[in-house]
């Protein structure tokens, strides 16, 4: 199965929207997005793929590479800017999470949204 | 966290593993330029480092950096990355471009020694920032 | 340094983002300060890259000195130069207003609220002038993750709303990322002039044809395109003033702007790309009249201005979805008029609540009379929105309605017709109340927030909360009066490479 990858990351990303659509727990609504970004980064991994290639280093004195031999580097360059991308909105989301906490009392969406209206 | 969790396996356990994540860190920042590596993920593994050693010793050990400390590494790393970019607007080229940097170098190391020297202001910046959002996660938990 | 101008103006707030907070820590009226010349800074060099596009053409600025497809290029033509201007001006206004929004209740403190300004203005700026749709992702990230912040300023309610916004833009720019993997995966690259030249020749049209539906979904969600506008009453409803003035004004226009950018200058005319924008016409018509409609249901003042803003979305990409010159022309026009209206509309409702908290409709009785600065800038913004002569906004609805007529399309001549109507109503409603109506004897006691306000008192705001809004306020008139300079001098050579 050659498309297995592809079948893994549209799993990934249809319980991470479905996730997010019906857990009530906006953590676990926060877990879900992690799951569906990292759909996404699967998916630019597995275009990098080649079969029989190499990982793209070579050695000083090595003769000039052929683009067939090795893997694709760009996607894994662009995914690593992703996962970054991530981090950094797992940081916004915990940070604005601890507030939502501290005001409410609870993390639950129906008893935030019922202490918002108050 | 105040407290220290206070076993002894726990802190032999740091104290051992603490000098090789931190050496691996380094290694990690310093292979990005043209191996697996690089400077988010060596900064990660830094920031990593500190926490855990913040985890179980607690805040009263002095390895705890102040959060004013990470803003200013995390503001040094990235004024390094645009003091980069800069110097080679400085010396003629375009915004980041290496090749202007009057190294004496052949062309491919240039670029290696620059790319380096930003993935070192990019491990600045990263580890400033883990470690800032550690610290604001847990301010919160210690105020309860 | 003159020849860097397109990478000046997205690095030095950049760099002031970083710089403030730790100045910050010293001196708040340095961090201030700094952050103030940082965005000046940023605004001339673009009103100098639109000037030297305008006379020369097209800039295309390489990063690295990497020649694309290879490497990341900055392209700065006429749209772009003319949406960093845009950008620079708002941003720089709603920072000089941010001084007093930013004192007292605010838990971000002066130095973090100024850094996130930055950082915004730094990633709508990136999004305007990147020629790579990889760097776009990235600056469109920054951006929102800014506003995130920015947004959940406004206290309790905000933190939800900016919650809520967070999962539905991060989503949105994951389907943005998707879609331009489909892309890369057909055509081998990210740089955008070279896909454009690639994608006719694309071996499978169903690969580029979900790309292309990836990307206009998660741009669609970012701008509040009717029906995915979900996320934006409660946002822009509960932010701190300046932070609603400066993401209403031009977050959404800069998302439009990216659609515009994909659908005709990436994509071929015509075939998938023309279906998308017939698609995006009739939710815009849709967007128009919804958006209106329950703009007049509102009792809350700022989140009135919010569903104007979804209603307004809708007239620009309905211009967008016409596609002939007229309607591109209004539609262009329609940007900057909005812009620069609803960020008038919005310091003024934010001094209103300052002043006199007042956040109803309702509660805005006499106030005319109270703060007659205020309700004058309101006034005049609140024409503008309605389209009436001599202000921007009726020559952009002007374009729009000869763009439709020339197509033939009834239904959106009727929306557009429609939705000025309803505007007319909800914007006079405020104004009867203001000026019409007195002041309730009872002066029934203000929200306790506003009573504990640092700026609550008899009288006019302070200065520094008037003039950016008088600025705004005398651009949306001069944007009418000298409406046909914008289109000769900006707006037509910004089309000029518009595919169709």
């Amino acid at each position: 199965m050659e498309h297995a990858i592809h079948v893994l990351a549209t799993l990934l990303l249809l319980v991470g929207l479905h996730g997010m659509l019906t857990r009530r727990h906006l953590m676990r609504k926060l877990m879900a997005m992690n799951l569906l970004q990292v759909a996404v980064i699967v998916f630019f991994i597995a275009l990098a793929a080649k079969s029989g290639a190499q990982p793209p280093i070579t050695a000083v004195g090595d003769a000039a590479p052929r683009a067939h031999d090795y893997v694709n580097p760009l996607p894994h360059a662009l995914m690593l800017t992703a996962i970054v991308v991530g981090v950094a909105t797992n940081g916004v989301a915990l940070a604005l999470l601890i507030r939502i906490h501290r005001r409410y009392g609870t993390l639950d969406e129906p008893d935030v949204i019922l202490g918002m209206r108050e | 966290m105040k407290f220290r969790f206070g076993s002894p396996v726990l802190d032999t356990a740091v104290r051992l593993l603490t000098p090789f994540i931190l050496l691996f860190a380094a290694y990690v920042v310093a292979h990005g330029h043209y191996s697996p590596g690089g400077g988010f993920q060596g900064g990660v593994i830094l920031a990593a480092a500190l926490i855990l050693v913040n985890l179980v010793h607690g805040r009263d050990v002095r390895w705890g950096l102040r959060p004013s400390t990470s803003l200013s590494i995390a503001a040094a790393g990235l004024a390094l990355y645009v003091g980069i970019g800069f110097l080679a607007i400085a010396f003629g080229g375009t915004f980041l471009d290496y090749g202007a940097l009057p190294l004496g170098l052949p062309p491919p190391q240039v670029r290696a020694v620059g790319t380096f020297g930003i993935e070192v202001g990019v491990g600045m910046a990263v580890m400033g920032v883990m470690v800032l959002l550690f610290d604001a996660l847990m301010a919160w938990e210690q105020s309860r | 340094m003159s020849a860097h101008l397109p990478v000046l103006m997205v690095v030095l707030p950049l760099a002031g983002a970083v710089v403030v907070p730790v100045v910050g820590l010293a001196s708040a009226r340095a961090a201030r300060a700094l952050a103030l010349l940082a965005l000046v800074l940023a605004h001339l060099c673009a009103v100098g890259a639109l000037r030297v596009v305008l006379a020369n053409g097209t800039w295309r600025y390489r990063l690295g000195g990497w020649a694309p497809p290879w490497g990341i290029e900055y392209v700065v033509d006429a749209l772009a130069g003319g949406m960093a201007v845009l950008v620079s001006f708002v941003a720089l206004l709603t920072a000089l207003h941010a001084r007093y929004s930013h004192e007292g209740r605010n838990p971000l403190n002066v130095a973090t609220s100024h850094a996130l300004h930055l950082l915004l203005a730094a990633g709508l700026l990136g999004i305007v002038v990147t020629g790579d749709a990889f760097n776009l992702y990235v600056f469109l990230e920054i951006s929102a993750l800014s506003a995130y912040a920015l947004l959940a300023g406004g206290g309790a309610r905000a933190e939800v709303a900016a919650f809520r916004y967070l999962l539905i833009g991060t989503v949105a720019a994951s389907f943005y990322l998707l879609g331009i993997g489909y892309l890369y995966a057909a055509t081998g690259t990210l740089n955008l002039a070279d896909l454009a030249a690639r994608l006719p020749q694309a071996p499978d049209a169903g690969v580029v044809g979900t790309g292309l539906a990836l990307i206009v979904i998660g741009l669609a969600v970012k701008i509040a395109l009717f029906p995915l506008h979900g996320w934006l009453p409660d946002a822009y409803a509960y932010a701190p003033a300046p932070t609603s003035a400066f993401v209403s004004s031009v977050m959404g226009k800069v998302g439009a702007y990216v659609v515009l950018r994909f659908l005709f200058f990436v994509f071929p005319a015509g075939g998938q790309a023309g279906r998308a924008l017939d698609l995006l016409g009739l939710a815009a018509a849709a967007a128009i009249v919804a958006g209106s409609v329950m703009a007049l249901a509102q009792r809350d003042l700022r989140r009135m201005l919010a569903y104007s803003s979804v209603a307004q979305t809708g007239y620009i990409m309905l211009g967008f979805g016409l596609g002939n010159a007229a309607a591109l022309t209004g539609a262009l026009l329609h940007v900057v008029n909005h812009a620069v209206m609803k960020a008038c509309l919005f310091l003024s409702a934010g001094n209103l609540l300052a002043r006199t908290g007042a956040a109803g409709v309702d509660e805005c009785r006499g106030v005319g009379a109270r703060l007659p600065v205020t309700m004058g800038a309101f006034g005049v913004a609140a024409v503008s929105m309605i389209g009436l002569p001599p202000a921007g906004g009726f020559f952009s609805k002007w374009y729009l309605v000869q763009g439709a007529l020339e197509r033939g399309a009834w239904i959106y001549v009727a929306a557009i017709v429609a939705g000025s109507a309803l505007t007319a109503v909800y914007m006079f409603r405020v104004l009867e109340a203001a000026y019409f109506r007195p002041a309730a004897p009872s002066a029934a006691s203000p929200p306790a927030e506003a009573a504990n306000g640092p700026l609550f008192g008899p009288g006019e705001a302070p200065a520094g909360m008037l003039v950016p809004m008088l600025i705004l306020a005398l651009a949306a008139l001069g944007l009418g009066v000298f409406n046909q300079a914008l289109v000769d001098g900006v707006v037509a050579p910004a089309l000029a490479g518009v595919a169709s």
